[in-house]
């Protein structure tokens, strides 16, 4: 049964990234994103972790895929383009580092499963997902925590900086 | 769990491998950001499939920070992509070529 739900959902997920790259026009290619997200949250709560299942679903879908859409009508594109003159190049690439990818993991099995089983504890359940993140975020991470707030605010700053007007044209 | 740790891994990598094959192959700047989004979330799920066979929650608090990154990344190249539309009415990253001499 676990091994069905996540074939459903990693098909999914690999499908809808095709067609984010596939899909000319760059809206159907956004909704083909939300689409993905959506199973990854799925993927996510299969694997117990709630608590980031939903962040997954209020952060990119909600906020990080609106202002996809929001920019992508805002510049109203004509459909021109669609792939690079470097098509062959980067698909080859594509493909040879997905093939190295897949060889490591093949190769390194063994180990990686004898690893697993010997530290694999199970999450204590006693307490909710949530919470313990919660408490992980504000004892062991709490400095990586700080940074983090002041990185959204230097996006902010540069974001209203490089989108208001007369501040970047060249003068004279 | 059923599911070995390794498919997550092949289906992380499968996923990174289109958005790098995205970045590569497209010339459209927003796409490109798409595609970088993709990879992103091809390393959350890796991050959250190891935080979970290894009873770890550190893994989904790193997630945690990628998706603050993420959205500070979106907000940014957004910016940037709305300041080179004015500059130049287009969005096609073949006309940008200010930095070759």
């Amino acid at each position: 049964m676990e091994t069905f739900v996540f074939f459903y959902f990693a098909s999914i997920i690999v499908l809808t990234a095709g067609f984010v790259v596939a899909l000319k026009n760059p809206i159907y290619s956004a909704l083909a994103l939300l689409v993905m997200f959506f199973h990854v949250a799925g993927l996510f709560v299969t694997l117990h972790a709630e608590f980031l299942a939903i962040i997954q679903i209020l952060v990119y879908a909600g906020a990080i895929l609106v202002l996809y859409l929001f920019v992508v009508m805002l510049l109203n594109l004509k459909r021109e383009e669609h792939f690079h003159g470097q098509f062959i190049v980067g698909l080859f690439l594509g493909c040879v580092l997905f093939a190295e990818a897949v060889l490591l993991v093949l190769k390194g099995e063994t180990t990686l499963g004898e690893n697993l089983a010997d530290s694999a504890a199970p999450i204590e359940l006693t307490r909710g997902n949530t919470e313990s993140i919660g408490e992980l975020l504000y004892s062991t991470y709490l400095f990586p925590f700080e940074v983090a707030s002041l990185i959204l605010l230097v996006a902010m700053v540069g974001a209203v900086i490089l989108t208001k007007k007369g501040i970047l044209e060249v003068k004279g | 769990m059923d599911v070995p740790i390794s498919y997550y891994v092949v289906l992380s990598g499968l996923v990174f491998s289109i958005g790098l094959i995205g970045v590569l192959i497209r010339r459209n700047i927003i796409i490109i950001l798409l595609s970088v989004e993709l990879m992103l979330n091809a390393t959350n799920i890796n991050f959250v499939a190891f935080s979970s066979y290894l009873g770890n929650l550190s893994g989904q608090v790193f997630v945690f920070f990628a998706l603050t990154v993420a959205a500070a990344e979106v907000a940014v190249g957004l910016a940037i992509i709305i300041a080179l539309y004015r500059h130049s009415s287009s969005i096609n990253i073949d006309d940008f070529r200010l930095l070759k001499w």
